[in-house]
């Protein structure tokens, strides 16, 4: 009673209220940090939508930088100044095409064949991880002893430490070779091999949030079902699993964020050939891949660094629209369908 | 025992930065020239009095921070380019000033087994811009040829575009790896593959020698053949400032040019540049 009293006296409630406030705070700032980040990603890409002013550098002479020379002690002024540039063409000329060569005379920002590297090996990664991740989960929650699963699952979340660049240094050297000596393909590096990496990646994460959601099924669904005479492995397909979907969808889906966004292991495995097509062992370029390799030498404030940083902001917004998506509809209609089996 | 071990690190970090006569250089800068550029700072006769601060990041990169006064020079494995020069105009109302500190060869490789070992520029350019596909169009096995390159944002690829491709673009299908070991490594894993890079000799890839045309000889990249400049593809390397060398930074960059400071240049696998007389 005293207890219970204590809680309720005004200056604790104050207190409370205070407790209350900063973890609001702190859940709100990841919103907020996020919003920020886009903001400041787009904001960056705006010099592309501002209609091009051509006059301003194109015309104005310069001199080329003055040559050091320490032997004859004096700094040579060369009086050559640069011819003006010609009229630059305008980004969105070449934006919708499907030849990206920023850097030259005429640089092209064709977007197409990223998009569609990116989603292709996407798809590997998730058709290889996705059901990989999903059986192992069920495997070690109910087929396989305590003891053993003591050792698989520490196992495969030790997977998910491994720093993306040693992913893509085993794909570079191991998995490449691997894949076109069985597969006898052209190129050592392509989709495949990216999405095997990529595959490797996301694994664990879909591993863990899966045997997460199975282990929070009540245990009287399962019991029932074994009761009622239905197998392991009935059981663990059509009692556990559906009524764990909610948690193996958002498993998949954070799979497809990690996969659709990964950097390292895309540069290093896929060739990074801007190409469309639909062949697994073609090349591919991904967004992120693109924006991680140009942007450490790319004029800052040209558009190139424009695109770079619009390309960021379409990635973002992709993967977010997906999430979105999958968030109203997957979770309400499909689950529900899904659901209503069992219920 | 926790406040302690806090203190201890607060004070360190303090001692630390609390050293005023220590004079500070920061290169920044081209990450193929980050090893080189360390190499360097480790053999200057006076490291001890001057701390250098050696960063990559890209040559870009390296400009940005030289735009934006957070270096004191910038090294680069490209030439300074027209909207950059605009921009040191703008802001400091000079075009900055250019060194040029080593030379480069740039090599084109094939893998060990490959049999072919000269090619002339053009045949070097019909490749990698699509026009040979197979093996065969040089003389080689009947075996498509698979096209290695540097990534875009490297400086070797914008020179290699420029010099050797003409300005015209590579072929789409050619597959872009990040920096010159990948590409090494590919290419010694690739039996029909082909790539370029900064000369340099590594294990399972044999250089081809090259020649500007039919009628010229051929000349695989060695000091000799690109310090008289007889083969075809070198390029210089650079550092950029934004004023005339003045104390620290003119010593470090005298020396540099010197015959020693030239003579680590071999280390990281680039050639000496010739130091223009007047």
């Amino acid at each position: 009673m005293s207890k219970i009293s204590l809680l309720t006296k005004k200056d604790n409630r104050w207190f409370e209220r205070g407790i209350e406030f900063v973890i609001k705070a702190v859940a709100s700032l990841s919103i907020l940090l996020i919003f920020l980040i886009f903001l400041f990603v787009f904001r960056e890409s705006l010099t592309l939508f501002v209609p091009k002013s051509n006059s301003e550098i194109a015309t104005i002479k310069y001199n080329a930088p003055k040559v050091y020379n320490p032997e004859s002690g004096i700094l040579n002024e060369k009086e050559v100044s640069k011819k003006p540039s010609p009229l630059q063409e305008s980004v969105w000329d070449t934006f919708f095409k499907s030849v990206w060569q920023p850097v030259g005379e005429h640089p092209k920002f064709g977007v197409l064949p990223l998009l569609v590297g990116t989603l292709k090996v996407t798809l590997i990664a998730l058709v290889i991880g996705a059901p990989l991740g999903i059986l192992a989960a069920i495997c070690t929650s109910f087929f396989i002893s305590a003891r053993l699963r003591n050792i698989i699952k520490p196992a495969i979340e030790l997977l998910a430490s491994m720093p993306s660049v040693v992913i893509g240094f085993f794909c570079l050297i191991i998995i490449a070779s691997l894949t076109k000596s069985v597969f006898g393909l052209d190129l050592r590096l392509n989709a495949l091999v990216g999405g095997i990496g990529l595959a490797i990646a996301i694994i664990p994460i879909i591993f863990t949030i899966t045997d997460d959601a199975l282990q929070t099924v009540p245990k009287s669904l399962r019991e029932a079902s074994l009761a009622l005479g239905a197998t392991e492995w009935q059981t663990a397909f059509k009692v556990m699993l559906p009524a764990a979907a909610p948690g193996v969808f958002s498993a998949v889906l954070l799979g497809f964020g990690r996969a659709f966004g990964e950097t390292m292991i895309a540069l290093m495995a896929t060739g990074n050939a801007a190409l469309i097509s639909l062949n697994p062992a073609g090349s591919i370029r991904t967004l992120a891949a693109t924006i991680g390799a140009e942007m450490g030498e790319v004029i800052w404030g040209s558009d190139h660094y424009g695109i770079l940083f619009l390309l960021g902001s379409i990635l973002f917004l992709i993967s977010f629209g997906i999430n979105i998506v999958l968030e109203f509809y997957v979770k309400t209609r499909l689950l529900q369908k899904i659901q209503g089996k069992i219920g | 025992m926790k406040i302690v071990v806090l203190l201890l690190v607060v004070s360190c970090l303090l001692i630390t930065c609390s050293q005023p006569n220590q004079r500070r250089v920061t290169l920044k800068g081209s990450d193929t020239m980050v090893m080189l550029v360390q190499l360097w700072t480790e053999y200057y006769p006076e490291r001890k009095e001057v701390q250098f601060q050696v960063t990559g990041g890209g040559s870009g990169v390296g400009i940005a921070a030289l735009l934006n006064a957070t270096t004191d020079i910038c090294s680069a494995s490209r030439p300074i380019k027209k909207m950059e020069i605009a921009r040191l105009n703008e802001l400091y109302g000079s075009s900055g000033v250019e060194v040029r500190v080593a030379t480069d060869g740039i090599a084109v490789y094939v893998n060990k087994s490959n049999p072919i070992s000269k090619m002339t520029i053009e045949q070097v350019r019909k490749v990698f811009i699509g026009e040979y596909k197979n093996w065969e169009d040089l003389g080689g096995p009947d075996e498509r040829i698979i096209l290695y390159s540097r990534e875009n944002s490297s400086g070797t690829y914008e020179f290699f575009k420029d010099k050797v491709l003409k300005k015209k673009d590579f072929a789409a299908n050619a597959q872009n790896l990040v920096g010159t070991s990948a590409l090494i490594s590919a290419v010694s894993k690739d039996p029909f593959g082909i790539g370029f890079s900064s000369a340099a000799f590594a294990e399972g890839i044999s250089t081809v020698a090259l020649a500007k045309d039919d009628s010229s000889n051929y000349y695989l990249p060695t000091e000799e053949t690109i310090g008289n400049a007889t083969y075809p593809v070198s390029r210089f390397l650079y550092f950029y400032m934004r004023e005339d060398p003045k104390g620290d930074i003119k010593k470090f960059i005298d020396w540099i040019l010197t015959p020693e400071g030239q003579a680590i240049v071999h280390k990281a696998g680039y050639f000496p540049v010739k130091i223009l007389k007047k």
